[in-house]
C-alpha cells in the first residue's frame, strides 16, 4: 500500500450500523440505530477525538472502523483503500495498517501469553519471523513505552492497570500502524497514571506520526489530546470543529450543554460558570426522535425541529447540524438561558 | 461552634489476607459539620472506599476488622453499639448511596417496596403513608410521573432514575449524613450535572453533612468545602477546597492536581507522578510516596512524616512542606 501524504490516512463515508433487536416482547423488527451515516476523515498525524454520552454510538463507530463489526452501509477506506468489503483473508495484510486500543487492559490481554509473545505476534505479521529478531524488538518496544525488558516473560496478571495499558500501546505500535483507534483509553486508570499514559500517546505519535481517533467521554481529556473533535448524540455527528474554535465557543445546543455540564477542576471556576442542566436523558437508540434528535431535549427547540432533519452543514469553519446554527447570538450564551425563558 | 455532625478519630482499619494483614485505613481523623461537604480524594488503594464502609460498620469481618478509632454521630460513639443498635443508625441517621445503583436495588422489588421498606422499618409508617410518602420522596429527586415509577422494577429505569431511587432510598429518613462514594461514576456527564445539583440542593434544603468519596477532583472543586486527600490509608493533606486547588502542599496533592490539568497544558505535556502506588504488602519504608515523589529528601525514604500543621487548618504528612512553613 503506498502512503501519500496528501492522501488522508482514514476516509470514513456514510457509515450506518443497525442493530435488529431479537425476541422479546417488544421484538417484532425494531432496529436500534446506531450509527446513522457518519462521515469524517482523519489525516497522517492528527488526533480526532469523538465525544458523545452512552449511546451515541462512539464506541460501536470505533468497532465499525476497524471492522470488529460489520458496518451496515457506508465505507471505511484505509489510505485510500476500500476495506469495507474485502473477506478476513484480504483484510489481514492490511490490519497492521490501523490498531485498536480498548479501555480495558485487563480484558483485551491473553492472561495465558507472556508480555513478549502478546508483543510479538503483531511483529509476525509484518513477517519478523526470527525468534530472537522478535524478542529484540520487543524490548525495544517495551523500552519506548516505558517498560524495561525485565517484563519480556511477565504475564498479564503480574502488572497494574497502567503497567498493562503501556503493554496494549506496545501491541499496537508492533505493526508500525498509521492509524491508531483508542477507545476510552485511559478511563479505566487512576488519575496520575492517566496523565503518564496520555503523555505516551502524545510523543509517540510526535515520533512515529501515527494519528488517532480518540474516543472519549473525558471533555477535559478530550480538549487537551485532539486536533479535532467530533460530537456525537443518537448515531449521528451534531459538531464537527477544531479543537481550538471548540474551546472558544460550540455552536449546537447539545456540545453547549455536553461541555457546560462537565465539571471543572477550579474552584474559582465553578461560581462563575453557568450550567445548561438538560431535561431528561438519552432518548432510545431503538426509537431515535424523528426529525432532529436532539429536538426532545433541546431547549431552544421550534416548531421546524420536529418536523424536519436538520443537515450535517458547514457554519463558520466547522459543521454542525441545527436548523439554526449560525445565526447571530445562537446558541445563546448560558447566561442568558434565564432571560430567553423568562 | 456547634458539635460536629460527624467526628472520625483515629480510625483505624485492617485486614488480614494470606499475604500478611494489611492496613487499609491508618489513624485517620476528620470531622464534618452541618451542611458541610466534605470529600475524601484518592486513587485505587488509598483507602477512601474502606472509611464509607468502616463509618457504617459494614467492613467484612473476617477479613477486614476496626482495630482503633472513634467514630461519632452527633456524640454517639458507633463503634461501641451492637448489631441491633447499629441497625438503627444505618439508613436512618447516616444513609450511603454507592456508584453502582443495580447492586444496591433489589432487582425483584418495586421502587415503592425498596424505599417504603426503610420507612417501614425505622419510621414504622403504616402502609398508605409510606406509598404517599414514597411519591414524595421521588417527586423530591426529580423522578418524573413518580406515582407510575413507584411501581416499577430496577430494570424499567435508566441508570440515572436508578441513581435517583437510590438516592430517594438514603434521603427516606432524613438522615444526619450521607455518604456518596463515587456517586456519578457511572454516569453520563449531563445526568452527573443533574445529580450533583440534586444532592447539593437537598443538602441545604434537609440540612445534611454530606461525606463524597471520589478520584475526580473536578467533582470535588464543584462541591466540596473542604477535602482530605489519602494515599496508602493514610491522610496526606487537608484543607478547605478552594486553598487546596490553589496552593497544594503536598507533593502528591500537586502531582494529582497537575495531572488532571488537562485544559491549560493544551499541546503541552501534562505533569505526571511517575510509577504507581505501591503495593501494600510492599510499602516502602519511610514516606509511602517518597518513591513517586519529585522533592524527596534522604530523611524522607528513612522515616514515615507525621501530620502537622503548616498553616492554620492544613495539616499536612510531609517533612518538605513542613520545612517550608518553617
Amino acid at each position: 500500500m503506498t502512503t501519500g501524504t496528501a492522501s488522508p490516512a482514514l476516509e470514513v463515508r456514510g457509515l450506518v450500523k443497525r442493530y435488529p433487536v431479537k425476541g422479546g416482547l417488544f421484538g417484532g423488527g425494531r432496529v436500534v440505530h446506531a450509527l446513522d451515516g457518519v462521515t469524517l476523515s482523519l489525516v497522517h498525524g492528527e488526533t480526532l477525538a469523538i465525544v458523545g454520552e452512552s449511546g451515541c454510538g462512539k464506541s460501536t463507530f470505533a468497532r465499525c472502523v476497524v471492522r470488529l463489526e460489520e458496518p451496515t452501509a457506508g465505507s471505511v477506506l484505509l489510505n485510500g483503500a476500500d476495506i469495507t468489503r474485502l473477506g478476513a483473508r484480504a483484510l489481514r495484510p492490511l490490519r497492521r495498517h490501523m490498531q485498536i486500543i480498548f479501555q480495558d487492559p485487563y480484558a483485551s490481554l491473553n492472561p495465558r501469553y507472556s508480555i513478549a509473545s502478546l508483543v510479538g505476534d503483531a511483529m509476525r505479521l509484518r513477517g519478523i519471523s526470527g525468534r530472537k529478531e522478535r524478542r529484540r524488538r520487543v524490548a525495544e518496544l517495551l523500552e519506548t513505552v516505558g517498560l524495561g525488558a525485565e517484563f519480556l516473560d511477565r504475564y498479564p496478571h503480574e502488572l497494574s492497570g497502567g503497567q498493562r495499558q503501556r503493554v496494549a500501546i506496545a501491541r499496537a505500535l508492533a505493526a508500525e500502524p498509521e492509524v491508531i483507534v483508542c477507545d476510552e483509553p485511559v478511563s479505566a486508570l487512576d488519575v496520575s497514571i492517566q496523565a503518564q499514559v496520555i503523555n505516551l500517546l502524545k510523543r509517540l505519535q510526535k515520533r512515529f506520526g501515527i494519528a488517532y481517533v480518540f474516543i472519549s467521554h473525558d471533555l477535559s481529556l478530550v480538549r487537551h489530546i485532539s486536533d479535532r473533535i467530533a460530537v456525537m448524540y443518537l448515531g449521528q455527528i451534531v459538531e464537527l470543529a477544531d479543537t481550538s474554535a471548540v474551546r472558544a465557543r460550540v455552536l449546537h445546543p447539545y456540545s453547549q450543554a455536553l461541555f457546560s455540564a462537565a465539571p471543572v477542576a477550579d474552584p474559582g471556576a465553578t461560581a462563575r460558570k453557568k450550567r445548561i442542566i438538560l431535561v431528561g436523558e438519552v432518548p432510545s437508540p431503538i426509537d431515535p426522535p424523528r426529525a432532529c434528535r436532539f429536538h426532545t431535549r433541546c431547549p431552544y427547540r421550534q416548531d421546524i425541529c420536529a418536523e424536519k432533519a436538520p443537515e450535517l452543514r458547514p457554519v463558520e469553519g466547522r459543521l454542525v447540524r441545527c436548523h439554526f446554527a449560525g445565526e447571530p447570538g445562537f446558541p445563546p450564551m448560558p447566561a442568558q438561558e434565564a432571560a430567553m425563558h423568562g | 461552634m456547634s458539635a460536629p455532625v460527624l467526628a472520625v478519630d483515629g480510625l483505624t482499619v485492617e485486614f488480614r489476607t494470606a499475604l500478611g494483614t494489611v492496613r487499609a485505613v491508618d489513624d485517620l481523623s476528620f470531622t464534618i459539620g452541618e451542611g458541610e461537604t466534605v470529600a475524601i480524594v484518592g486513587e485505587s488503594g488509598s483507602g477512601k472506599s474502606t472509611v464509607a464502609l468502616a463509618l457504617l460498620r459494614l467492613v467484612p469481618d473476617p477479613p477486614g476488622r476496626i482495630v482503633a478509632g472513634r467514630v461519632r454521630l452527633d456524640r454517639q460513639d458507633l463503634l461501641t453499639l451492637d448489631d441491633a443498635e447499629i441497625r438503627k443508625v444505618r439508613g436512618r441517621r447516616m444513609a450511603m448511596i454507592f456508584q453502582d445503583p443495580m447492586m444496591a436495588l433489589n432487582p425483584v422489588y418495586t421502587v415503592e417496596r425498596q424505599i417504603g421498606e426503610v420507612l417501614r422499618l425505622h419510621l414504622g409508617l403504616p402502609r398508605q403513608q409510606v406509598f404517599d410518602q414514597v411519591v414524595e420522596l421521588l417527586r423530591l429527586v426529580g423522578v418524573p410521573a413518580p406515582e407510575d415509577r413507584a411501581r416499577q422494577y430496577p430494570h424499567n429505569l435508566s441508570g440515572g432514575m436508578r441513581q435517583r431511587v437510590m438516592i430517594a432510598m438514603a434521603l427516606a429518613c432524613k438522615p444526619r449524613l450521607l455518604i456518596a462514594d463515587e456517586p456519578t461514576t457511572a454516569l453520563d456527564v449531563t445526568v452527573q450535572a443533574q445529580v450533583l445539583e440534586l444532592i447539593q440542593e437537598l443538602k441545604s434544603r434537609l440540612g445534611m453533612a454530606v461525606l463524597l468519596i471520589t478520584h475526580d477532583l473536578s467533582i470535588v472543586a464543584e462541591t466540596a468545602h473542604r477535602v482530605i486527600v489519602m494515599y496508602t490509608g493514610r491522610k496526606v493533606e487537608e484543607g478547605a477546597t478552594a486553598e487546596i486547588f490553589a496552593d497544594p502542599r503536598h507533593p502528591y496533592t500537586g502531582g494529582l492536581l497537575g495531572a488532571a490539568k488537562w485544559e491549560e497544558n493544551e499541546g503541552n505535556e501534562l505533569r505526571e507522578i511517575p510509577g504507581a502506588v505501591p503495593s501494600p504488602f510492599d510499602m516502602p519504608r519511610g514516606c509511602s510516596f517518597a518513591p513517586r515523589c519529585a522533592v524527596a529528601l534522604a530523611r524522607c525514604r528513612e522515616h514515615a512524616p507525621a501530620l502537622a500543621d503548616v498553616a492554620p487548618g492544613r495539616p499536612v504528612r510531609c517533612f518538605v512542606a513542613q520545612e517550608a512553613a518553617r
